[in-house]
């Protein structure tokens, strides 16, 4: 795949230079507070402290740098950011303090909507967990499990019977999911706050 | 008494119960009084914000806006999860830190009839409460059973000390908070390099082996130190150690036999009471080993059986003798 490299977006160090239509801007707008993205002087502590880098198809400095030159594609299509942990070791070592948990969540809600990136494993088990937590109000771990592995680990699904009964019967494991009272309030208000977003989840 | 808001979170309620039955046992011991946020729901740990954002900034305003509605006398939310403690806190800072957030955020719990102004609660984390409120003096004095002799791994996780965005915790790689409150119970806590890598979060469900390789990196770290238990405070860190801990042997041919406890589990039997009040015997890998050296016994039928036959094993099933040590 050749990528053409838009030059226009060299890296900036001040919020107000970021050209207007960049990817990079794109990317700032939909990260939520300051992401001090722009920052980046390409150090590496980010990828030399990522406990899941050795994984990943780009370390977070390059995805950074892919960022600032506009390489969106191919951006999207990396397993980076579904390879982050939340761990936050980047955030808190960053000379530039940039917000980098935060711009990867960004790169996996842009990601899903981009549909570039072909295994849909991590994706899938956010959604279905945000499908249980739309329509119980609460996590559901066992339908979250089976769903999951239906899905996407079949045989996962045999071979996690022993460790799902042993944590039934531990009582660690609800058979039904605990629903809340004010699950039509939380509904409202999440259809609400999809409509500000755009989105359909 | 000191009152709290309480957040228990989905894991608390049900996979970590044992960690909100151990904080209930102790509550009177360092004289707390929780109140529950009523009908709270699920903070999205970390999918929904991977999924669309405002709505998973909604979801957790709407529990800031039920908890903002119970302030009486005290406006201090306490989760013990660090995902829910996290979550909590990020959308309440980046609603004050971002107006357009804030407002949209405003916009949609207006739907549900319900409002939250950012700031009006302070957000905390469990052990922040226990060090910071109750003080080490207080927890000493009640100690009634130390737990002289048993060397304990503190184990923090990621989501607490970073990015610790209202500065809680003083050191996001090097914190001393658990250090301290176990060594106010007597017991030896032991210095070891891993205390806040990651446990691998959700990656156990989307990538094994990049799972396994961080959960064997801190049993390893734990093990070489020769701690006789992990100690946590997060229910996600507890169940990728402690559930997981079996199929780490198996993945990687390893030989842990490491037990986690929630802190609170630690505390509640410094203070003399009773293992199953604490939630103990819930755990895949039995303690029981670790606790007889403080004299806790834990009835076999609470202990996790051990002597399970592997299906590949290709030896005579014939009554196993136990081994002296187990050597890693």
């Amino acid at each position: 795949m050749t990528t053409v490299i838009d030059h226009t977006a060299e890296a900036v160090l001040d919020p107000a230079e970021i050209p207007k239509k960049s990817y990079l801007a794109e990317v700032v707008a939909a990260t939520p507070g300051v992401s001090r993205l722009e920052m980046c002087i390409q150090c590496g502590t980010c990828g030399g402290s990522c406990p899941s880098a050795k994984d990943m198809d780009h370390s977070p400095r390059q995805i950074f740098a892919m960022i600032h030159a506009g390489m969106k594609d191919d951006v999207l299509a990396s397993n980076t950011p579904w390879y982050c942990v939340s761990c936050y070791f980047c955030t808190s070592r960053c000379p530039q303090e940039i917000h980098i948990t935060d711009v990867m969540y960004t790169l996996k809600r842009m990601a899903i909507k981009a549909n570039l990136y072909d295994d849909h494993t991590a994706a899938d088990l956010s959604k279905t967990f945000v499908n249980q937590v739309e329509n119980n109000g609460r996590s559901f771990e066992l339908g979250l499990a089976t769903r999951h592995y239906l899905r996407h680990q079949p045989m996962r699904l045999v071979g996690s019977a022993t460790f799902g009964l042993e944590m039934l019967s531990k009582g660690r494991l609800d058979l039904t999911p605990h629903k809340i009272d004010g699950l039509d309030q939380l509904k409202a208000i999440l259809k609400k706050a999809k409509e500000l977003d755009k989105v359909e989840v | 008494m000191e009152k709290y808001l309480l957040y228990p979170g989905c894991a608390m309620e049900r996979s970590a119960s044992a960690y909100l039955d151990s904080t209930m046992a102790i509550r009177d011991d360092i004289a707390i009084e929780f109140e529950e946020v009523k009908d709270w729901n699920c903070c999205g740990a970390t999918e929904y914000i991977s999924v669309a954002q405002t709505p998973a900034h909604a979801l957790i305003g709407r529990n800031l806006a039920l908890a903002s509605q119970q302030i009486n006398g005290t406006n201090t939310l306490v989760a013990g999860c660090s995902a829910c403690y996290l979550n909590l806190s990020k959308t309440d800072n980046y609603m004050l830190e971002d107006d357009k957030l804030s407002e949209q955020v405003n916009v949609a719990l207006s739907a549900g009839g319900l409002n939250y102004q950012p700031g009006t609660l302070k957000i905390r984390h469990l052990l922040d409460i226990i060090l910071n409120d109750v003080g080490l003096a207080a927890i000493r004095e009640k100690v009634t059973r130390p737990l002289k002799q048993l060397r304990i791994a503190p184990y923090y996780g990621c989501m607490i000390t970073r990015p610790d965005p209202n500065k809680h915790f003083r050191n996001a790689e090097y914190p001393q908070s658990l250090d301290k409150v176990m060594r106010a119970l007597g017991a030896e806590v032991i210095d070891y390099p891993m205390k806040t890598h990651c446990c691998g979060g959700h990656m156990t469900q989307i990538s094994e082996s990049t799972a396994y390789e961080m959960i064997r990196g801190l049993l390893y770290g734990a093990t070489q130190y020769k701690a006789d238990v992990m100690v946590t405070l997060c229910p996600m860190c507890q169940l990728n150690l402690d559930a997981y801990q079996e199929n780490v042997n198996k993945h990687f041919k390893t030989n842990f036999n490491i037990p986690i406890l929630y802190f609170t589990q630690l505390m509640g039997l410094a203070f003399g009471h009773d293992a199953e009040e604490l939630g103990i015997g819930k755990e895949f890998v039995s303690p029981g080993k670790a606790l007889a050296k403080i004299g806790i016994e834990i009835p076999e039928d609470q202990a996790s059986p051990k002597t399970k036959r592997k299906k590949d094993d290709p030896s005579l099933p014939m009554p196993a003798m136990p081994k002296d040590e187990e050597v890693i």
